[in-house]
């Protein structure tokens, strides 16, 4: 049984690495990377099984990718705190000479990052070649990606999630974090995408909901039930109801905080909103 | 003077397929993909017999490249193969973060790039790959010359871990170099030697190059010709070593002035011995439909031009 208590405090201290890290250099994401620190959390510390140490084939273990590369912060302090690189490195954010870049890359030899992203909508296809990949070694691991939901609104992912059925990718599981914001505004003022739900279902999907994407119980349900529909011949999706800029009062429900820094002001009272668990770096 | 004779004709794409063919027997890794366009890249033969290991992607060439990317994190060699414009400016920026940032070892093979998609028009030919390609911080770039070389340096680059650009063409042409040769990449061949003039060219203008040595060595020129099969790493060494005798070059390619062999040979003359040289090559046009004998007339590309471009560059010394 996991306990709910040390994820949740890890939950809150990650909340507290986000927005130190994007206050320091002003510069980076806060709000997606909020949204979506339960889902982190959870995935690396109970529902991925990861191997000890790091290597690029990643044989032999559950695989991640994260398409939606600017929301760098959460992936990097989750990261950090699951063991891969000194927890300390998250001072080093953006800044020059860092393996922490804006967004992720496998050029500055970063271990846990397979991938680099933040150019929008080429990740499900690295995490299909990744899961044929698997299928080739006959490593029954799963393959587990991130997407924003304006992300969609790129081609190439509706290239993929056609190829994803009809070649009966049953070993990923594609999140969609619908947190229905984008830069300029609501997904719905932006472009609208109609059913996220019902596109991914015409295209052979099997497709489920988290409603509480926020979290951590619901979370690993859900995740749990996704897992157990993988390996039935079609790929599967999960709609994660989250909020932008979860854990931050003036940052939730707006669109605002998408790639926006918090002043000295706004940080102390995010931090204080967010008391300290399990030590700053 | 060595002179060069072929005995047969034959499609540089189909060198292209007869090592992929050799790699599935061979290279259990290899796995190759493919956007819906299987006999134009005579991937054949590798299906047959490796169904298992290759991945029929359709008409979407962003995914291909993602995919192909995904599959080398599991340890696999992909090899992608469409049209050089579609493996290229359609799919940049996928290759450019997904593969080259990533360093993925991806292997991008490319038929008919320049002008050799004729009658299709521009649309389907590229005479910008080169230089897209070669911008990408470390990819390597290769254009063979004939079918022989192909094949050679399709089964070379599965070696090599890193991203590679392999661009092939559709025409038969001559086959003069070969069957058993052994493929560096970076290495560049020397046909023959001269004196008066250094002419390197790349792909299938490395034929037309030696057809106009010959002309030339009856008119009393003596011409070094050498073969870029690889224009990224350049083999600087070849290149100046030769100038420093002949004074003076003729770059060769089906492909922009701008972007291409040319221009990166004329910067390494350009910082260690400033010479003069005459570009083969279009100019910063799009092409047009014809066969592509016609286009290769038309855009000055064949063993005519070398040959004038020479006595030009003559006057210069």
């Amino acid at each position: 049984m996991p306990n709910i208590k040390e994820l949740t405090d890890l939950t809150t201290q990650v909340r507290r690495d986000i927005i130190r890290m994007v206050h320091k250099v002003n510069s980076g994401h806060p709000g997606g990377s909020l949204g979506c620190a339960e889902f982190f959390v959870s995935l690396y510390q109970e529902l991925m099984e990861r191997k000890d140490g790091f290597d690029m084939d990643g044989i032999g273990e559950d695989l991640f990718f994260l398409s939606n590369g600017h929301i760098s912060p959460v992936f990097y302090s989750v990261l950090a705190r699951s063991g891969y690189f000194p927890v300390e490195e998250l001072n080093t954010f953006r800044l020059i000479d860092s393996r922490l870049q804006g967004h992720p890359t496998t050029h500055e030899g970063l271990p846990g990052i397979r991938i680099a992203s933040g150019s929008l909508g080429q990740g499900m296809s690295v995490a299909l070649g990744a899961a044929q990949a698997k299928k080739l070694n006959n490593d029954d691991h799963l393959v587990y990606s991130l997407h924003g939901d304006g992300e969609l609104q790129e081609g190439q992912n509706w290239e993929a999630i056609m190829y994803a059925s009809a070649k009966k990718v049953d070993n990923l599981i594609s999140t969609i974090d619908l947190n229905q914001q984008q830069i300029d505004g609501s997904t719905d003022d932006v472009l609208p995408m109609g059913s996220i739900r019902a596109k991914f279902e015409a295209f052979g999907w099997i497709v489920l909901d988290i409603e509480k994407g926020n979290d951590i119980e619901s979370i690993l349900k859900g995740m749990k039930e996704a897992k157990s529909l993988t390996g039935q011949g079609k790929p599967v999706c999960v709609l994660l109801h989250t909020v932008m800029g979860n854990g931050i009062d003036f940052m939730m429900h707006t669109h605002a905080w998408h790639g926006k820094a918090p002043n000295d002001e706004q940080l102390k009272e995010g931090l204080s909103q967010n008391p300290e668990t399990l030590g700053d770096y | 003077m060595k002179t060069y004779t072929y005995t047969e004709k034959k499609d540089t794409r189909s060198g292209f397929g007869a090592g992929l063919t050799e790699l599935g027997r061979t290279n259990p890794n290899v796995v190759a993909l493919c956007a819906d366009l299987i006999g134009s890249l005579k991937m054949d033969q590798f299906i047959e017999e490796n169904p298992e290991r290759f991945f029929q992607i359709g008409i979407a060439e962003a995914n291909m490249m993602g995919i192909a990317a995904g599959l080398t994190i599991g340890g696999k060699i992909p090899f992608t193969g469409t049209f050089a414009n579609f493996s290229t400016g359609r799919v940049y920026d996928q290759i450019r973060q997904s593969i080259a940032y990533s360093g993925k070892n991806v292997k991008i093979c490319a038929s008919h790039a320049g002008l050799t998609l004729g009658e299709d028009g521009a649309t389907h030919q590229i005479l910008e790959d080169i230089g897209l390609m070669k911008m990408l911080p470390g990819m390597v770039v290769i254009n063979p010359c004939d079918y022989n070389q192909t094949k050679a340096a399709t089964i070379a680059i599965a070696d090599y871990d890193g991203p590679v650009y392999l661009r092939f063409g559709r025409p038969s042409v001559p086959i003069f170099t070969p069957a058993d040769q052994k493929f560096e990449i970076g290495k560049a061949i020397k046909f023959t030697e001269g004196s008066d003039v250094t002419i390197v060219a790349t792909g299938h203008l490395v034929w037309e190059a030696l057809e106009a040595s010959k002309a030339l060595h009856e008119a009393g020129i003596s011409a070094e010709v050498i073969n870029i099969h690889t224009i990224k790493p350049l083999d600087e060494k070849a290149i100046l070593d030769s100038v420093a005798k002949t004074r003076c070059i003729v770059t060769a390619e089906e492909h922009n002035h701008l972007g291409g062999l040319g221009e990166s040979v004329a910067r390494v003359l350009a910082q260690h011995n400033p010479t003069p040289q005459e570009f083969i090559a279009t100019n910063d046009t799009f092409g047009e439909s014809g066969t592509p004998a016609q286009l290769m007339d038309k855009y000055g590309l064949n063993s005519e031009a070398i040959q004038n471009a020479v006595k030009k560059i003559l006057k210069r010394k």
